[in-house]
């Protein structure tokens, strides 16, 4: 994996690997016929998938700084685009996104428009700008653009106060994965996941990162969209879900009116387990205000061009047209698998309502639910369950409860698909989280050691030195969030969203003003990323702990006034201080033309 | 106005139709959300339900594309374009 023939090859070398990986299902679902066990096949995908990913890690090492920070700088824009989405779609992406579409509707799907659209902010106002400046790390622009080690720290600050969030929920992710896959308990599990995450990127550094990212892509969106592909010509739903399910969705709505939405009882409610949840809202209504809506997409924008772990892959691309390029590529291969999620929930509701399906089971007695295979396994993994709360003996519309992962992980079951695709479902989850934990565990370390450790403490320091502190880092940060992940505190989604909400609070206007505005000095952008991450972070404990919060603003996108708070204070300092001096101005002048060498290059 | 003014004030433009494009898909089609689900949009779906689950996505993807090939032109024509040795 070094010579530049490497990568005249790649599109060969992942031909010949998406083959192998298909031989790999077919092999499984051959095996399968012959009477191998789900629970070895499930075994068998992830050990698989994950030998391959250590292999690819392995292959990657790497002793040279430029390799271990940006991978050489020569990733072509398709496979940087790859990477990009594997490193973005995380473990929530995968097994939550389907299911809160189910549960919760329109009101939720402002993540899906939030979670693409903040990537034309990226290509706009970012990504070529910073790949120009030829830095290793976000903080390295901050640094390098409003000078000092101040603002170089309070970078670093945000960076890993978002990465940080995020990471845990990434580590639980595939813990649980690996728990379900290998069966074992979840507080060992999570070091299984976390070895293997570490396995990919301790080595080679982004270059292990990226190529292992493009393999993970690969299985997780074959994961993905297969079982959706599958199911909707099994139920004849159409053969291409995306343009032919106008009818399923009619038809939900229709058995929603015709089963109505009966709200239970407290009591009631009571006795179903944890975290499980009925269907109380209209599957294709407009169920939320324009701003609850709105506010949250705008935080998700917002956070997405202020995550370090997604702006620093364009910092591998060979150019600053192929920076602006991957990202539109980026938000292809993220696009073919958002879009599939409201279709997963379509199918997998349709298939459990409708009772002129053979799977639907609204309407059909109680006991005779409970006595289908499929309702045992998921009731006794806890994530279904039925009750007959008004005594009739029938299951009705609101007396049948499900956990949001059991969207994804349960519907090729339902719909009888074989066990081959849960298998290979479980590898595409795992496979999301890992590329996505990888990617801000790198983010985190790569920030410590280059910005704080090389730049801060010993500008002096040997490569060699360097790379090992990077790696120390990279293991301490891994188990750190391992073992915060294994306490459980919070949901995989919750934590998700609050990473963004930090990011944005902290880092948005300093990137974005340092690219746009001239005149943005030192002082005003530490003020932006400090007064913005604590004016964050005060409105989230002030709403978690009983505050009633102000322009609905919630816990959810407490972003929102985070950033406008650090846009305030940036510009009032800024103003209020000395504008930057003329060498800075001149660097801001040569950031905006893609010409010439890196800024950084220069020096 | 130096050569370098006249494509920053070029590439400015840009972002800012981008922006406008960007403004009309993730906010503007939001605000009339519960009224444009009435109607029947693309493949027989609701227009606000169609907007949230493909339409606007697919416009990002597109958008971005066609920013890129924008701003490429702009910068050959004021000769800022890397060469591609580099």
């Amino acid at each position: 994996m070094k010579s530049t023939n490497f990568i005249d090859n790649l599109p060969k070398v992942y031909g010949i690997y998406t083959g192998g990986f298909i031989g790999f299902i077919i092999l499984m679902a051959i095996a399968e016929q012959m009477g191998m066990t789900a629970k070895a096949i499930g075994i068998a995908f992830v050990a698989f998938t994950v030998f391959i990913y250590a292999l690819i890690g392995w292959l990657s090492r790497t002793a040279q700084a430029d390799a271990y920070y940006v991978a050489g700088r020569q990733v072509p824009t398709v496979f940087n685009g790859m990477a990009t989405a594997a490193d973005w779609m995380s473990g929530a992406s995968f097994v939550a996104m389907a299911g809160g579409i189910y549960f919760k509707g329109y009101g939720y799907m402002a993540l899906l428009v939030g979670w693409t659209g903040g990537y034309v902010l990226v290509a706009s106002l970012l990504a070529p700008y910073l790949r120009k400046f030829g830095c290793y790390t976000v903080p390295d622009f901050i640094g390098t653009r409003y000078g000092g080690n101040l603002a170089r720290f309070s970078a670093v600050v945000v960076l890993t106060v978002a990465s940080f969030t995020y990471v845990t929920a990434q580590i639980n992710a595939t813990g649980t994965i690996a728990s379900v896959a290998l069966d074992i308990p979840f507080q060992y599990a999570v070091y299984i996941g976390l070895i293997s995450i570490l396995l990919c990127s301790m080595l080679g550094g982004m270059r292990g990162v990226t190529w292992t990212q493009v393999a993970q892509y690969i299985v997780l969106i074959i994961a993905y969209l297969l079982p959706v592909f599958w199911i909707s010509n099994k139920i004849g739903a159409g053969f291409f879900p995306h343009f032919m399910l106008a009818d399923e969705v009619a038809r939900i709505g229709e058995l929603e009116a015709q089963f109505g939405f009966v709200k239970n009882s407290a009591a009631d409610l009571a006795t179903v387990p944890k975290g499980l949840a009925g269907i109380t809202k209209a599957h294709s209504a407009v169920n939320a205000t324009p701003w609850a809506f709105i506010s949250l997409a705008l935080a998700m924008m917002m956070g997405t061009a202020s995550l370090p772990h997604v702006m620093m892959r364009y910092f591998t691309t060979p150019s600053v047209k192929a920076a602006r390029k991957s990202v539109g590529w980026s938000l292809f291969f993220i696009f073919l698998l958002y879009s599939s999620a409201p279709m997963l929930a379509t199918l997998s509701k349709l298939s459990l309502l409708d009772p002129n399906l053979s799977t639907g089971i609204i309407g059909r007695s109680v006991a005779e639910v409970q006595a289908i295979d499929w309702y045992q396994n998921w009731n006794a993994a806890n994530l279904m369950f039925v009750s007959d709360f008004n005594g009739n003996g029938t299951v009705e519309l609101n007396e049948f409860f499900m956990g949001g992962k059991a969207v994804v992980l349960a519907t090729p079951e339902i719909a009888g698909l074989p066990y081959v695709i849960s298998g290979l479902v479980a590898a595409g989850g795992m496979a999301a989280a890992m590329s996505t934990a990888d990617g801000l565990i790198l983010a985190i370390a790569n920030a410590i050691s280059h910005d704080v450790y090389y730049k801060i403490i010993d500008p002096k320091a040997e490569t060699a030195k360097r790379l090992v502190v990077a790696r120390v880092l990279l293991v301490v940060i891994g188990f750190a969030g391992a073992t915060i992940a294994a306490m459980e505190i919070q949901g995989i989604l919750g934590s998700v969203i609050w990473a963004f909400d930090f990011a944005m609070s902290g880092l948005f206007f300093p990137l974005v003003l340092g690219v746009w505005w001239k005149r943005a000095n030192r002082q005003g952008a530490i003020a932006g990323m400090l007064g913005g991450l604590a004016a964050g972070t005060w409105y989230l404990v002030w709403v978690r702990t009983g505050g009633s919060g102000f322009l609905g603003i919630t816990q959810l996108t407490f972003g929102i006034f985070g950033s406008a708070v650090s846009l305030v204070a940036m510009v009032v300092v800024s103003l209020m201080t000395q504008e930057p001096d003329k060498a800075t101005q001149k660097m801001v002048d040569e950031v905006r033309v893609p010409s010439g060498k890196t800024i950084l290059g220069k020096q | 106005m130096s050569n370098q003014e006249k494509h920053w004030e070029k590439s400015r433009g840009l972002l800012m139709i981008t922006l406008a494009i960007w403004f009309v898909f993730s906010i503007g089609i939001f605000l009339f959300g519960a009224e444009m689900n009435e109607v029947s949009g693309p493949f027989g779906y609701p227009w606000t339900y169609w907007f949230t689950c493909q339409g606007s996505l697919g416009a990002f993807v597109i958008l971005i594309f066609w920013f890129a090939n924008r701003q490429e032109k702009i910068d050959e024509e004021f000769g800022f374009s890397e060469r591609e040795d580099e």
